[in-house]
């Protein structure tokens, strides 16, 4: 085998101290060849972007290496000299980021901010680097080169503005480009599009691609070789399919098998129950800008003629991707959001037309689980009082409440001692589980639970969703799961209703959205989910 | 707490700060003890110079006053002014701020026009004019600055509230059925106490330096000897006796500057992820 262009060996990098271990990554080694993609996979907190970033000299103050070398190109890159980094960053190595918007200068058009990067390098005439920047804005199949480069990052989409950072990336032709999760932040249609993108750069170009990611879908498109990390050690590599196929180490297995799979098994017929929620003809529109006497207003509709109905002991899924309105839909059935028009008959009530008292009553019946686990809870409330609160403000005792709370805690398979301490103590698979133990407090029919897993990682949101499916079954609930994981869906949800622009496209049981498709928006979805290809083959 | 500490004492500068505040307040509740005659007493020869008669360290003013007796009792006033006033500003200011950015609509627009209307008449001159109007004493002095300082808490307050109030744990409350009034008390304000504390320290260092300018002014309490007083009075002599108005101005000097020291120590004990790194 020829020279790797990236050779890891023994590198150690050490936390500040009072972390949670001592060695960010401990004693890792590996290569990384020309012409082929290196999967890192790991949860988060594994380590798995602290090599990348020590490759690149980025790593926060604190943070520092003790041991072992990087070597690229004969030299050990934890030796080199700031000056020297400088130079070999973009030229030699490149990196895209997960988060487009934040990496890209938001006052900076995209033609000079991709010029910058040859300016950084003291190359080509200024004309020419404009050239260039139109040529690579083309390689990277942006629509319309020459307008996208005269624009400003917040005029273009998600997708858009990752191709512009691959551009960027490229504009030197390094011989190896790193990739920190780059497309955890993008829709599912725009997720395959770029992985498409990189697969092809990459295979014209020869570079050598470091991948990371969490997500097993996109190894199984994408990889060649997979490195997986636990607590800042490699436990297993080997190549993409030798690794998924067939795992050898206990914490892949339990990875892989935390993976929704694709199948949705065909649920009873729920025909026959009683509906405890419908909603019919529920719109909602934003007007933003118009402000000023010429501008013309522009109206977003977020929910546009969406019905919807939800029997007792039923999971509704509610999938689309960003800016479809699937979280617009749910917080007007909870009013935390005023809808135009339609009715939202909850057990009878009609929830859109309550206000003061009536609502607050009528509010007890459907409560809601938030995506993220840490804005979720007030920092500065203790546990058994977050879960308590909402029966003492309808008039339940401070004991009884507390009392319950602890009932709630043990439910959610929490100790009862968590009662006492304050949010941050927590992981955020159990600060998940102290949210719902709150929506529960009140002993509601009807819950939605918008994005509730999306910011878990696989294994921690495998036990959630078996949780609410088991709460939901000792408990008689009726839900409303809100999600952009088609995976996710298929694994909860009995019905399924596909959000596009406001509408809803497509609604069905879970298995014929995913068996017959009837809409041109689902099979797109469909079959942009990754490792869908990998998951058929394997499956038959 | 011990972790909180940790992080304060990490800036070398508010410790000091906290060091020299310490001496200040220490010297503030002894004054009665160490100088037990009325600082407004003459006991020696008018013009007396420092360092020249040991029971006298710091000299006599133009009426034969002890000098060092008046900066400890000044010490009292100038606190005592500097804390009760903030905290008549926070009482106004907080509730203000925090009602326009949970409602939002017309009440912030009505509040935020009130608020604005104070920010708009430059406080010093308005507190001269109330000072004026209510006869100077301690409290209207301190009722004069309070009502000139509370605009900024009640902006900070507004702002920190209208980020707060979008949060999933605001929503939930509003869910589970919280009326309005919990979910300020309990959930919003509760979270807006970091930044209050940064800047109610650096407003202590400002209503000190209003207290003292009122006083150099003529319009302190005529009862209490106080440093602006000082200052004031010795501003037509200080050819002839430079340390008259040199004291008492290292005395505000040095004060002010460790509750700003202070205020920084907190911001960044408070807010660690906003600290500045490599340092």
């Amino acid at each position: 085998m020829t020279e790797p262009v990236l050779s890891i060996k023994n590198l150690k990098i050490a936390l500040p101290e009072g972390a949670d271990r001592d060695f960010a990554v401990n004693d890792i080694s590996y290569d990384l060849y020309a012409g082929e993609i290196l999967c890192i996979v790991g949860e988060s907190g594994s380590g798995k972007s602290m090599s990348a970033n020590a490759t690149m000299g980025l790593l926060p103050d604190l943070v520092r290496p003790v041991g072992g070398e990087i070597i690229f190109e004969d030299t050990d890159l934890l030796k080199l000299s700031e000056a020297q980094m400088m130079d070999l960053r973009g030229k030699k190595i490149a990196m895209i980021f997960q988060e487009p918007m934040s990496a890209l200068n938001p006052l900076m058009r995209v033609e000079d901010q991709i010029a910058e990067v040859f300016e950084a390098h003291g190359l080509l005439a200024p004309k020419e680097r404009a050239t260039r920047a139109i040529e690579l804005l083309t390689e990277v199949g942006i629509p319309d080169p020459e307008k996208a480069a005269r624009a400003y990052p917040f005029q273009l989409s998600g997708g858009q503005r990752q191709r512009v950072m691959i551009a960027m990336a490229l504009a030197l032709e390094p011989r190896m480009l790193i990739a920190d999760e780059p497309t955890t932040a993008l829709d599912v249609t725009t997720q395959a599009q770029i992985l498409e993108l990189i697969r092809n750069l990459q295979e014209k170009h020869g570079m050598a691609v470091m991948f990371i990611t969490h997500d097993f879908g996109v190894v199984a498109e994408i990889a060649d070789r997979v490195a997986v990390m636990q607590y800042g050690k490699i436990v297993e590599a080997g190549t993409a399919d030798a690794v998924l196929d067939n795992p050898q180490h206990e914490y892949t297995q339990k990875l892989i098998a935390a993976i929704p799979k694709l199948a949705a098994e065909a649920s009873e017929e729920t025909a026959g129950k009683t509906p405890i929620l419908e909603v019919e003809g529920l719109n909602k529109t934003y007007v933003t800008g118009g402000g000023l006497l010429f501008s013309k207003p522009r109206i977003v509709h977020a929910v546009n003629d969406v019905n919807l109905t939800l029997s007792e002991g039923e999971t509704l899924g509610i999938v689309g991707e960003s800016g479809s309105g699937k979280s617009s839909v749910g917080r007007c059935l909870v009013r935390l959001m005023q809808p135009d028009s339609g009715t939202v008959k909850l057990a009878g009530h009609d929830m859109a037309q309550l206000s003061g008292e009536a609502l607050r009553e009528a509010r007890k019946s459907i409560q809601m689980i938030f995506q993220d686990p840490y804005a979720s809870l007030n920092p500065r409330s203790k546990v058994g009082r977050i879960i308590a609160e909402g029966p003492m403000a309808h008039g339940v005792s401070k004991q009884e409440a507390y009392a319950r709370a602890v009932k709630l805690l043990e439910l959610v398979d929490l100790d009862a001692l968590a009662i006492d301490r304050y949010p941050h103590e927590f992981s955020g698979g159990q600060r998940q589980r102290i949210g719902i133990a709150r929506a529960l407090a009140l002993e509601p029919r009807v819950i939605i639970a918008d994005e509730a897993v999306s910011a878990l990682d696989v294994s921690i949101q495998a036990q959630v969703l078996d949780l609410l499916a088991e709460l939901k079954e000792r408990l008689n609930l009726a839900l409303i799961f809100i999600t952009h994981d088609l995976r996710v869906a298929a694994q909860i949800c009995d019905r399924i209703a596909v959000m596009q622009k406001g509408r809803v496209v497509e609604l069905g049981p879970a298995h014929a959205i995913f068996n017959n498709p009837q809409s041109d928006y689902t099979r797109t979805l469909i079959e942009a989910i990754p490792g869908r290809e990998k998951e058929l083959a394997a499956a038959g | 707490m011990a972790d909180f500490w940790k992080r304060f004492a990490r800036n070398r500068g508010a410790v000091i700060g906290l060091a020299i505040l310490a001496v200040v307040i220490l010297v503030a509740l002894l004054a009665p003890l160490l100088f037990p005659q009325s600082p407004w007493r003459m006991v020696q020869r008018p013009f007396l110079p420092p360092f020249s008669m040991d029971q006298y360290p710091l000299g006599t003013d133009a009426l034969g006053r002890d000098v060092i007796s008046g900066l400890a009792y000044g010490a009292q006033v100038s606190l005592l002014v500097g804390l009760v006033s903030t905290v008549a500003a926070l009482l106004i200011g907080i509730p203000i701020g925090a009602l326009a950015g949970y409602f939002g609509g017309w009440v912030d627009d009505a509040l935020m026009r009130f608020t604005e209307f104070f920010q708009t008449v430059p406080s010093f001159a308005l507190a001269i004019v109330l000072v004026a109007i209510f006869q100077p004493s301690i409290e209207s002095i301190i009722a004069a600055i309070a009502i000139v300082s509370w605009p900024p808490v009640a902006r900070l307050v507004r702002g920190e509230v209208l980020s707060l109030r979008s949060r999933e744990y605001v929503e939930a409350a509003i869910l589970s059925g919280q009326s309005n009034l919990t979910i300020i008390l309990r959930q919003v304000l509760p979270n807006t106490i970091s930044p209050i504390i940064v800047l109610a320290s650096l407003m202590v260092a400002t209503a000190i330096l209003l207290e003292s300018s009122l006083s150099f002014l003529g319009l302190g309490d005529p009862n209490l000897m106080s440093w602006g007083y000082m200052i004031g009075a010795a501003r037509t002599v200080i050819r002839q006796a430079w340390w008259l108005s040199f004291f008492p101005g290292v005395a505000i000097l040095l004060t002010v500057l460790a509750l700003n020291l202070i205020g920084e120590g907190l911001n960044d004990a408070l807010n660690p992820r906003l600290a500045r790194r490599g340092k």
